[in-house]
């Protein structure tokens, strides 16, 4: 589910939210225009990161490198954070890459630490406490394995 | 190698293509193609499926934001129980053998395709005001064809209960869960489907991070299998909205619910006969 078809009429757009939850129909449009900002950049420069991994990686390794079949686990390089910035700055494909999927798991992080900001300068507390409570859950997630 | 990043990366440009144009996400396709087609171990396909999963939700959750579809604070809110849902179901993930994840993942599958199928845009009455809703906020309005529409939101604790379980199943199978978030808002909560459709593609991308962050740090996620699925699947579901944009396509999702509920019933009969 998800995406669903219609382009959005941006004239019916620019008059902003005016629900009863939201305090100031501009604020809220700028906040939006800066999430929207915020979120794309991200994709695409993790996606730009995992690109250019993947051509050092694919030019270096004409064979296959490894069998999916059978689980093995990727090697400790590769799934801690000091590893895979070590492995990156030495320009490893496969470093590059993992540097790109960090850096694209940790775009909606930045979103919710976003919003957290967004909802203390809108002086709504209570969603500055979700948005911090949401904010501690993933990271305790992104730390729980990088000990 | 080339062939292999070439092989992965076609197949899951048609996954997020296919994906986009019928609404389930490309994330839900990689699974039982990486495993069926390709026999990839269903460890690494969730793996990959997840980190495409959070490519083309926030993508796309970035131009819904922008033109004031999604309920940030109803997304906001059921993020608490995703992200602790996708947290248990990281977890669950250790103690489950790979054939009963199979198992549940073409459960998953054959509702998502039947939602997908079946889901219509109903009329929508206007609810009256919901005591928790109106303290927290949510009641708010989208932009329609005839201009901005108000709504009120209900049924929150139960929204939060069917949230946590979305969250869960993304923890476990590696998926976006979009068909059972867009339930909690769609059904639950009475949020308008549009609504509902564009604030689970907001949540989307958090819930998977949370369990994406678990499953990096178990070594889920291998870079040579990870690469071409991502860049394979934002790239196609980006065509796929354009073409959505534009053309009916209503014998295609037809065609595709068809081809999901093949693949679900597969996994499911591979599942019971140990083949995960």
């Amino acid at each position: 589910m998800g995406n669903e078809p219609e382009t959005p009429k941006k004239a019916d757009v620019g008059k902003g939210h005016m629900g009863k939850g939201h305090m100031d129909a501009s604020t809220d449009k700028r906040v939006d225009q800066l999430m929207g900002l915020l979120l794309r950049t991200g994709v695409l420069l993790a996606a730009a990161i995992v690109a250019i991994g993947g051509a050092v990686f694919v030019a270096r390794h004409a064979e296959p490198v490894g069998s999916y079949r059978v689980f093995q686990g990727e090697p400790v390089q590769y799934r801690t954070l000091p590893g895979i910035v070590r492995e990156a700055a030495s320009f490893n494909g496969r470093g590059l890459i993992q540097l790109g999927l960090l850096l694209l798991i940790a775009t909606p992080v930045a979103r919710v630490a976003f919003s957290a900001g967004a909802f203390a300068y809108e002086r709504d507390w209570v969603y500055v406490a979700v948005s911090l409570f949401v904010l501690a859950v993933l990271a305790y997630s992104l730390g729980s394995g990088h000990g | 190698m080339v062939e292999f990043t070439a092989v992965i990366g076609f197949g899951s440009l048609l996954a997020g293509f296919l994906g986009a144009l019928t609404g389930l996400g490309g994330g839900v396709v990689i699974v039982p193609m990486l495993t069926l087609l390709f026999g990839v171990d269903i460890r690494y396909a969730i793996g990959a499926a997840l980190v495409s999963v959070i490519a083309t939700s926030s993508g796309a959750a970035a131009a819904y934001v922008r033109d004031g579809y999604s309920n940030i604070r109803v997304g906001m809110f059921l993020e608490i129980a995703t992200t602790i849902g996708a947290l248990s179901g990281a977890a669950l993930a250790l103690y489950l053998k790979a054939s009963v994840i199979a198992i549940i993942f073409g459960v998953v599958l054959l509702y998502s395709a039947w939602a997908s199928y079946r889901h219509q845009e109903h009329a929508m009455d206007v609810q009256p005001p919901d005591r928790i809703a109106t303290w927290l906020r949510m009641d708010s309005a989208y932009p329609t064809a005839n201009g901005l529409k108000q709504y009120h939101v209900r049924g929150v604790p139960l929204g939060f209960g069917i949230m946590y379980i979305a969250g869960v199943l993304s923890g476990l199978l590696g998926i976006g869960s979009g068909a059972v978030k867009v339930l909690a808002m769609d059904q639950a909560m009475k949020l308008p489907f549009k609504v509902s459709t564009t604030t689970s593609n907001f949540m989307i991308g958090v819930t998977a991070a949370a369990s994406a962050g678990i499953y990096l740090s178990r070594g889920y996620i291998d870079p040579a299998l990870a690469m071409p699925v991502m860049l394979g699947v934002l790239v196609g579901s980006l065509g796929g909205a354009r073409l959505l944009a534009g053309a009916k396509v209503t014998t295609l999702r037809l065609v595709f619910s068809a081809v999901i509920g093949l693949l679900a019933v597969e996994m499911i009969y591979n599942g019971f006969a140990g083949k995960f």
